[in-house]
């Protein structure tokens, strides 16, 4: 990147030509009194914005969970510590559950649609016909907002009146399921409808990935008698590392923000049993009549720790090139 | 990127042990298979849109259609007033996704051409920022929101809450995080050769941003237009919290609404949500290849 080899320029610090000259120097010439204005201005607007709107309300959310306030008059908020965070480990019964829920989230999401989608990937990357037919149809359901995807699934689910139901009365099953009510149930219906966004997304991803992968490395496999699995299983999958880790965050942090879907396909009022997930625990501690914002932020700040291993373990893969 | 063609030579010659062309049928019917299982609920959605309640009502869903019309539709959009939700979601994705992508170009500028101590930092500060859960910024930024105060033309509230600004600024400093990881990688491809000689022309920078690197970002501003107006588009969660009253929050949000008010006529309600996504579907086909390669380019997307 630095276009001294010497040593990696100190940036900021005055350029004082220690170097032999026999290069001319890479900068002409500094950075005038209204390069300086423009580049503050460029870089101070949006810098202001995302400190305001985005790590300002983080950092209230961390303060606010050491406190206890009903979100009306801020003169209301006390200070109680740790007390939120014991609340919520040892005497918040739909915790658990939610944690548990998160963890079945990813734990389906990482070993059903993800896998599927890179095997579509895999599959749709050969000069085959209609090709672009297949991609299209099974990517089309990211297109479409999670809202969308939550109607679309709730006629299919609806007990009454849903594909579901409908199908399974006709094939002679007199079985009147609640796909949606059923605190059994409803989590797995739920993630029928995410993993069917989800695949989509990790196909096209992996898609693009094996458009810049060596073909000549898959012919020496082909070579050395390696069949397909194994040039999948020991070639191709191994080479391509930064497209797993693009893949195994957006899983994680997917699985972790699940929101809207269950939202929707829970009716729209917060979290149902059996579909507890900490993003609905936090906005049912947030909003409605009786708010417990210094509750909901602890839950928040859970979710920020588990989300930030995910986001540190992106930065730290993605960034570490760059700063040597 | 590569091309797609670079790669796609030799490797998918048919095999030598001749069992080539079975092989390619088996996959064409899992593909079409898959394909067609996939598109089922979306299918679905659209049989029962197309078919008048009372039919349904009296047959049930799953019969033969004895008429099909569009009647679901045109009630969905006169009834529950969508051109109004429309207009409320251009009202905000336009100015969103344009001033998304004037601040990521600027700050993706900056961290790409300049040596500055604290880029990779600044770089980090953007990225993760687009990374967090929404919930997590949700009740400090309710607050604030309550707090500043707006000029009766910018919102009847007076305050940055219940408008249509507060939205476009929560966008545009929310999703600048993804479009300038994408654009400094982009920038970071274009030679410092190029801009290093408009300096010694004596071009400010200013111009060297405007007239130079800009214009070479065009690809990487298609590819990201495309997919911020269809993400800041279906966005569900920012208005729902943000904004009190129903009508004047953008479609996908209204979408409760009519859920709420016509919550017996199924029908109605899959006209209604297929409505709201007409004009991502209308995007998505005519730039398929600027979207995908948006979502790939970047990809830190979570």
């Amino acid at each position: 990147m630095s276009s001294t080899p010497v040593t990696p320029a100190a940036p900021g610090t005055p350029d004082v030509p220690r170097r032999p000259r026999t290069h001319p120097p890479r900068r002409p010439r500094r950075l005038g009194p209204g390069d300086r204005l423009f580049l503050t201005v460029a870089i101070g607007i949006p810098l202001a914005a995302l400190l305001f709107f985005v790590w300002l309300p983080a950092l209230a959310s961390l303060g606010l969970s050491f406190t206890t306030w009903d979100g009306i008059d801020l003169a209301d908020i006390h200070w109680i510590g740790l007390d939120n965070y014991q609340q919520i480990f040892t005497n918040y019964p739909p915790f658990w559950p939610a944690v548990r829920h998160n963890v079945i989230w990813l734990l389906f999401t990482a070993l059903l649609p993800t896998p599927f989608g890179i095997f579509l990937a895999y599959q749709l990357d050969r000069k085959i016909r209609f090709t672009r037919v297949y991609q299209t149809a099974i990517f089309l359901p990211m297109v479409l907002s999670l809202a969308v995807v939550g109607f679309i699934w709730e006629i299919i689910y609806n007990p009454d009146t849903g594909l579901l139901n409908g199908l399974l009365s006709a094939a002679g099953s007199s079985h009147h399921i609640d796909w949606l009510g059923n605190a059994d149930l409803n989590l797995w219906a739920v993630l029928v409808a995410s993993g069917w966004r989800h695949t989509g997304y990790i196909m096209i991803l992996y898609l693009a990935g094996l458009k810049g992968f060596d073909p000549a490395l898959k012919e020496a496999a082909a070579l050395d008698g390696a069949n397909g699995r194994q040039t999948f299983l020991r070639v191709v999958f191994p080479a391509m590392k930064p497209v797993n880790i693009i893949i195994l965050v957006v899983t994680v942090m997917e699985s972790l923000r699940a929101f809207d879907i269950v939202y929707v396909l829970g009716g729209g009022v917060g979290s149902k049993p059996g579909m507890e997930l900490l993003s609905l625990l936090i906005t049912d501690n947030i909003i409605g009549e009786s708010s417990h914002i210094g509750y909901g932020s602890a839950l928040a700040v859970v979710l920020l720790l588990v989300s930030l291993a995910a986001i540190g373990t992106f930065l730290v893969q993605t960034f570490r090139k760059e700063d040597r | 990127m590569t091309r797609p063609g670079a790669g796609t030579t030799a490797r998918d010659e048919p095999p030598r042990t001749g069992k080539g062309p079975r092989r390619q049928t088996g996959r064409h019917v899992m593909l079409a298979g898959i394909a067609l299982l996939w598109l089922v609920p979306l299918l679905w959605a659209v049989y029962t849109s197309l078919r008048p309640y009372s039919d349904t009502a009296k047959h049930g869903y799953l019969s033969w259609p004895r008429s099909l019309s569009l009647g679901n539709f045109t009630d969905a959009w006169q009834q529950s007033g969508m051109p109004h939700f429309f207009w409320n979601s251009v009202l905000i994705t336009v100015p969103a996704v344009l001033g998304t992508l004037l601040f990521s170009a600027a700050v993706a500028f900056f961290v790409s051409r300049f040596d500055f101590r604290w880029n990779i930092v600044l770089l980090m500060l953007f990225t993760a920022g687009n990374l967090l859960p929404a919930q997590v910024l949700i009740t400090p930024l309710y607050r604030l929101y309550l707090l500043i105060p707006l000029p009766p033309w910018m919102s009847d509230s007076l305050l940055l809450y219940n408008s249509v600004w507060g939205i476009i600024a929560i966008h545009i400093a929310y999703q600048s995080g993804f479009c300038t990881f994408v654009l400094s990688n982009y920038m970071k491809t274009i030679p410092k050769e190029i801009s290093e000689a408009a300096l010694v022309d004596g071009a400010q920078v200013w111009r060297q941003f405007f007239q130079i690197v800009l214009p070479l970002c065009r690809p990487a501003f298609a590819a990201l237009a495309t997919l911020e107006s269809i993400w800041i588009y279906n966005d569900f969660f920012w208005p729902l919290a943000l904004i009190e009253t129903g009508d004047k929050r953008p479609v996908t949000s209204a979408l409760a609404n009519l859920q709420g008010q016509y919550f017996t006529n199924p029908n109605l309600i899959a006209a209604g949500a297929l409505m709201t996504a007409i004009p991502t579907l209308l995007v998505y086909f005519a730039l398929q290849r600027q979207f995908i390669s948006g979502l790939t380019i970047g990809s830190g997307k979570g």
